[in-house]
């Protein structure tokens, strides 16, 4: 199907999220659509699938105007929509997932539907268990499930919003053939993302959105300098050389942060056997795999909030196998879970008022006056775009991870991340990074979760690989590949740790 | 006690559990959608009055039904107005009805205080009233027993067989899911709202016209409330909603019965004791939201092992009579923002 967008306004209050937008999209290609975070790429992707009304502009269909009030009409004429978190619902089986809400002509009945999920399933070899409830399914997994769906529907128009998000490398790869396959069909492609490499493997034409419109001359044929595209992005010239591999430091000296000795996690179904480990001060560790496979356990444990089942366990040269979370923090032990709304910060709840419920102070009254002086130095050191009594939950994914480590004692002795820079765009990702290397350097032991595969050989001095249950032992980053690593996340050459 | 009365005491709990399988299975309706309707103790009392006084009026129990789940309807309205379009808050809507229903039904209905007035006829179906035991149990009743049920198995039909089930459920688990999916999700939240009202204003009538013949003021105060953690109890299954109405009627009956035998007792506490034990049930019902424990064998002493084994069995019916809420429960729903 052919798109063309004419003009396309969208406001929300004062903010202009869309303006003038005019892009054409031709029928049989992947055009990719790039964008930091806030610059306009989802609102627009709303607006083509009647998720939101524009204020004023025109969507043309093969040479056709359409209103697209609704996104029951949108469906109708065949565009369908898959948002970053996939609009599943999760009390759910796949099948009735795939089935509810579709038109009687399309599934008459449930043993209909079955069918057709399992025939597209197959046709695309995605593996998805029908009668498995769908909170039970990986991000990955759910996507799959929503793109046979709106395959099913008949969509010609097939909109994917940061679709590399949280899925595994495995089903990143299914993802990108099942696009390739589909373009080749005929089917059109948006391809929503801020990842460059990504646009750059898979997409015939980008177009840049920055604040709110078509940056630079519009559309563009692949492949482009990443230079050009960059700036086109941030408007700015902006540095892209890849920090230099992280030195090997004269580790062996140091005073080891955690040290584990045969020790077996337990979590309601979920188990990791025999971890022997050391991890020595200014080092980071990478913890690789696919999502779910025990990173979280393992963070856990190291933060003091998961007890050992079996072995013991030292901080510091203490012993900490029974210890309680409180003595963890206390030691100078910090976890940043993934959910950072959800699990570190309040959201309603500015700087100040962070700062203040971490103060120390004695007394019934709040030191308003130097919550705020730290709130205004915390601003300035870690750069973050906010006041100091902005609610941080008004403030861009990147602006809160920074608030998350100013929250964090300057000198810590470890610190422990769930997806640093999940959903950050480039620049901001750096900017935590480069806290968290200067960190390291002041002596910090960092160890973090990813399923970015760039990211973990970027900063890591050793990496541990996460596969079907089990831990492989600390591997050297300087005697790893891109390719070895993502063969060891999926089980290729995977040796479990002694 | 003999068997006899015992057949005629379980048809009395068949009979006197209608009007709250009426209202709690509309609850479930509404708050499958995703709406709490927490006027159900003022909506039953308001509706039981205007159908007592329609009926009273015009001589025709018909009409007097159809004006009591036209009232419940109308609150239904109310209430998806204020919160569905308006975007006020369900749970303070809610309360304001209930309270405003409750003295709006003393208030209008001063004129039908304790006069006779007309009633459903009782209606035994012919052939089947005379099968042993069962004709008893079942067939000796009126419509709206009868429609008591067949409700029951038909919502639950309804959920968890048609593909409008499924969009109903849908809507009050993910309405953002619903949304992406072509469906109307306020438009549907509407419908429901007033469906289920409607049930709730015909369960007033069902005791107004029926069970508790009559009017007069504060009628039937407290069963909205008790229907409203009826639902809870029943998991917002239709079948297991229907088994805890079932109970507490049981436990009425059974109060009643023992007033009689213990005449030094208050009768006040015969009438609070159903409600005392349903919060009893209730207490149980969430604490076996914990998962069960896993058997410690090698520590229960052989002499202690059937009644841990006993014990196992319990938490284990208990955890399955778990459940939770519709996710979107009670949540506005918005689809206008960036």
């Amino acid at each position: 199907m052919d798109v063309s967008i004419f003009d396309l306004t969208k406001t929300f209050g004062k903010v202009r999220a869309n303006e003038q937008i005019r892009l054409h999209f031709a029928a049989g290609q992947i055009h990719g659509v790039l964008g930091e975070n806030g610059a306009g790429k989802s609102t627009l992707m709303k607006l083509l699938a009647g998720f939101l009304r524009p204020d004023a502009g025109e969507i043309w269909l093969d040479g056709q105007p359409v209103k697209l009030l609704n996104p029951a009409i949108a469906l109708r004429v065949g565009i369908g929509m898959v948002a970053q978190e996939p609009l599943v619902i999760p009390a759910f089986t796949a099948l009735e997932n795939f089935y509810c809400a579709s038109p009687a002509s399309a599934m008459p009945n449930l043993a209909s539907a079955r069918q057709r999920l399992l025939n597209y399933a197959e046709q695309f070899g995605f593996t998805i268990q029908p009668d498995l409830p769908v909170a039970n399914l990986t991000v990955g997994q759910r996507q799959q499930l929503e793109i046979l769906r709106l395959l099913a529907l008949g969509a010609k128009l097939l909109i994917l919003d940061e679709p590399t998000t949280g899925i595994s490398a495995l089903q990143k790869k299914a993802l990108f053939e099942a696009l390739r396959k589909l373009a080749a069909e005929g089917k059109t492609i948006l391809f929503v993302s801020h990842k460059l490499e990504e646009v750059a493997e898979i997409c015939t034409t980008v177009s840049i959105l920055r604040a709110g419109r078509v940056a630079g001359e519009g559309q563009m044929i692949m492949p482009q300098p990443q230079d050009h595209l960059l700036s086109l992005m941030f408007g700015q010239e902006i540095q892209t050389k890849n920090p230099s591999l992280p030195q090997k430091s004269e580790t062996s000296s140091a005073q080891s942060v955690w040290k584990l000795d045969s020790v077996t996690l337990r979590e309601g179904s979920r188990s990791l056997p025999n971890l022997n480990l050391d991890i020595p001060a200014g080092t980071i560790l990478g913890l690789a795999g696919l999502e779910g496979e025990g990173q979280q356990l393992f963070l856990r444990l190291l933060a003091g909030r998961l007890r050992p089942k079996t072995g013991q366990f030292w901080l510091k040269d203490v012993e900490m196998t029974n210890s309680a979370p409180k003595a963890f923090r206390e030691a100078g032990i910090h976890y940043v879970p993934a959910d950072r709304l959800a699990e570190g910060l309040v959201g309603k709840f500015s700087l100040v008022e962070h700062l203040s419920l971490l103060s120390k102070m004695p007394g019934l009254l709040i030191n308003l006056r130097s919550a705020q002086a730290q709130a205004g130095a915390a601003i300035a050191t870690y750069a973050i775009k906010a006041a100091p009594t902005t609610p941080l939950a008004a403030l861009s994914g990147g602006n809160q991870q920074r608030a998350m480590l100013a929250l964090i004692p300057a000198h810590c002795t470890g610190l422990l991340f769930d997806q640093p820079t999940r959903g950050l765009d480039i620049l901001s990702a750096r900017a935590v990074w480069q806290q968290l290397l200067a960190r390291k350097a002041a002596g910090t032991a960092i160890v973090f979760a990813s399923v970015d595969l760039d990211e973990l050989l970027k900063y890591s001095d050793s990496i541990l690989v996460f596969h079907g249950g089990r831990v492989s032992k600390a591997l050297d980053r300087t005697d790893l590949s891109a390719t070895q690593l993502a063969e060891l996340i999926g089980g290729v050459g995977f040796v479990a740790g002694e | 006690m003999n068997l006899d009365q015992f057949w005629v005491d379980l048809a009395a709990v068949l009979a006197s559990a209608s009007p709250l399988i009426l209202a709690t299975l509309g609850e479930t309706i509404t708050e499958r959608a995703g709406v709490i309707n927490l006027s159900l103790d003022g909506t039953m009392l308001l509706a039981a009055m205007v159908g007592f006084a329609v009926g009273f009026q015009s001589q025709n129990v018909g009409l007097g039904l159809l004006a009591a789940a036209l009232v419940g309807g109308f609150i239904g309205l109310i209430l998806g107005f204020l919160s569905l379009s308006l975007r006020q808050s369900q749970t303070a809507v809610g309360f304001v009805l209930a309270l405003l229903c409750t003295d709006l039904s003393s208030f209008l209905g001063n004129a039908y205080v304790r006069v006779p007035g007309v009633a459903v006829p009782s209606m035994p179906i012919p052939f089947l009233k005379d099968l042993p035991i069962l004709g008893k149990l079942f067939f000796h009743h009126d419509l709206i027993v009868y429609s008591s049920f067949i409700l029951t198995p038909a919502l639950s039909w309804f959920l968890f067989q048609t593909r409008n089930g499924l969009i109903l459920r849908a809507l009050g688990e993910q309405p953002t899911a619903a949304f992406a999916r072509g469906i109307n999700v306020i438009q549907y939240r509407y419908f429901y709202t007033i469906l289920g009202g409607m049930l709730v204003g015909l369960a007033g009538a069902a005791y107004s016209l029926d069970l508790k013949q009559g009017w007069s003021h504060r009628h039937i105060a407290g069963m909205g409330w008790i229907a409203l953690a009826i639902v809870i109890f029943g998991a917002w299954q239709p079948w297991r909603v229907a088994f805890g109405c079932y109970l507490f009627s049981a436990l009425q009956v059974l109060a009643s019965r023992s007033q009689s035998l213990w005449p030094s007792v208050p009768t006040q506490v015969f009438q609070v004791a159903p409600f005392a034990l349903m919060l009893g049930f209730l207490v149980l019902v969430n604490l076996s939201n914990k998962p069960p424990s896993t058997p410690r064998e090698a520590q229960i002493s052989l002499r202690w092992l059937s009644l841990a084994k006993l014990m196992l069995l319990m938490q284990g019916l208990l955890h399955s009579l778990a459940a939770s809420p519709p996710a979107a429960l009670g949540k506005p729903f918005y689809n206008d923002e960036p």
